[in-house]
């Protein structure tokens, strides 16, 4: 997955300001940074759910930001987990993660809800194939959405502050299912606030602020021994938080 | 003055009741309830609507209600799809036939597409019918329009953008994604609609009907003409009354129940 010299302007707002970024297959990137400074904004840009107002978007290959591209087959590519989590409100558990396998990539009822079964089963929620979102937690939704997004097997996952809504006893859960996802391999762009997952699964931290990276490399030095002052800052307001 | 403000509140209280018992008081005096029961419901007169009215009337103006809901909500439906559509064109004839049919009387409308198209173009409705029903339905589009509309637009953004992510293009996320849950959200505004739309098809008598489609205003104004009597005009309100009550009522217990359920 590569971005190069991604723009983004809402009117006279400049959201992302050049972004360069590069993930390679299996790596998990965490991306941190204050509020506004553009995170999530581009993270949306990667399945192309925000038009970049500059720049080019690549996914295994394909560009995004090319014109002829089939964005509805490019995004069956990227699965994304949101931090409202999203799930159709209006489907069981079953058909939020089967909706998709057959209506986008035509699979038979049965097939998809044998793979669907499965998906609940790794995100340990086997039993709640019949139950609707209003009658799960937000921890057990997110692990639904996760679930589903899982299910088109994409080639990289988006992660959109997926733990932000939830209540801080239902976040370990979610970040658990993340963690096993990132020792399997699956390539992953995490938008987080949860220093700690960042430290410990992330390959790269990314700190961006006002729109830019300003600092990039392993955890260890992003988050453990930052260089850059604002990032610094950043930091201290974070653990004073905590 | 040095009353408080409690006391002065409970004079006009007081003040306001005092008023409405003396006013009905009279009205109970003045009025001779022998003759106006005689002239507005002469019990004689209702025993001889039925059955007529129910196996005629009633039956005619749920037809044209059905027909006229029915393709209400279709062109309701799609002119709402239109009215958010990224196509510019689309979104400008939406808003005008929205904003053109909704202004004109339904009267008016009824007159100009029943007998006004005949006479500019010679071209005969096929049925009464069919013409009742069309004016009708296309005026209901354009109210259900707003409606629908409303409805779309109270889904959260996220079920799109989620659609979306999975690969689901913009027409597959509305119709599996979006539209089933913006009819939930407005089933009770469009009972509403509907209630509307049985008290409309009674303008519909305008158009000059037969014997056989008659609908319930007709017939009782025909029955008022045939009696010198005002009793059929009540019997047919009532009948209208015991379409809208439990309708209205359906309508308003889902509101309450979607307003429960949603907390």
């Amino acid at each position: 997955m590569r971005i190069e010299a991604l723009h983004k302007r809402f009117g006279s707002n400049h959201v992302l300001c050049g972004i360069d970024l590069y993930v390679t297959r299996g790596e998990v990137v965490c991306i941190i940074g204050p509020s506004g400074s553009g995170k999530s904004t581009l993270l949306r840009c990667v399945n192309m759910l925000e038009t970049p107002s500059d720049g080019r978007v690549f996914v295994d290959g394909i560009e995004l930001t090319d014109p002829d591209c089939d964005l509805d087959r490019a995004r069956t590519s990227t699965g994304m987990v949101f931090q409202s989590f999203n799930l159709f409100a209006h489907m069981s558990v079953l058909d939020n993660i089967t909706i998709a396998l057959r209506k986008v990539l035509r699979q038979d009822r049965s097939a998809a809800e044998a793979k669907a079964q499965k998906l609940l089963t790794r995100v340990g929620l086997a039993e709640k194939a019949t139950a609707y979102p209003a009658q799960l937690s937000g921890g057990q939704q997110q692990r639904v959405a996760i679930a589903r997004a899982l299910a088109m097997e994409p080639k990289v996952m988006l992660f959109d502050e997926a733990t932000s809504a939830l209540d801080p006893e239902l976040v370990g859960d979610v970040l658990r299912v993340m963690r096993e996802l990132a020792e399997e391999g699956m390539t992953m762009l995490v938008v987080t606030h949860e220093m700690d997952f960042a430290r410990g699964v992330a390959d790269r931290v990314v700190f961006m602020d006002s729109g830019a990276v300003v600092e990039e490399g392993h955890p260890d030095q992003v988050i453990g021994n930052p260089r850059e002052e604002r990032t610094k800052r950043f930091l201290a307001n974070v653990r004073k938080r905590d | 003055m040095s009353w408080s403000r409690r006391q002065r509140l409970r004079l006009v209280r007081g003040g306001v009741y005092a008023a409405t018992i003396t006013a009905l008081v009279l009205i109970l005096l003045v009025v001779d309830w022998g003759a106006l029961g005689g002239a507005l419901f002469k019990w004689g007169i209702v025993k001889d609507q039925f059955p007529d009215i129910l196996t005629t009337a009633l039956r005619n103006t749920v037809i044209f209600t059905i027909f006229g809901f029915a393709g209400g909500l279709s062109l309701g439906l799609l002119l709402a799809i239109m009215r958010l559509s990224g196509v510019r064109p689309y979104r400008w004839f939406a808003a005008t036939y929205i904003e053109v049919l909704r202004g004109i009387p339904l009267l008016v409308t009824l007159l100009i597409l029943g007998f006004g198209i005949p006479i500019a173009t010679g071209w005969k409705w096929p049925n009464p019918y069919i013409q009742g029903s069309v004016p009708l339905a296309l005026v209901a589009g354009a109210y259900i329009a707003e409606t629908v509309r409303a409805g779309i637009e109270a889904v959260p953004r996220g079920q799109m953008e989620a659609a979306r992510s999975l690969g689901m293009s913009y027409s597959r996320a509305m119709a599996t994604i979006i539209i089933p849950q913006a009819f939930r959200i407005i089933v009770p505004p469009l009972t509403n609609e509907f209630v509307l739309l049985i008290k409309d098809t009674s303008l519909i008598s305008v158009l000059g009907v037969t014997a056989s489609t008659l609908d319930l205003a007709r017939f009782g104004r025909n029955g008022v003409n045939d009696t010198a009597n005002a009793t059929p005009l009540v019997v047919a309100g009532l009948v209208y009354l015991a379409l809208t009550v439990p309708l209205t009522q359906l309508a308003a217990w889902m509101e309450r129940r979607s307003k429960a359920g949603r907390r």
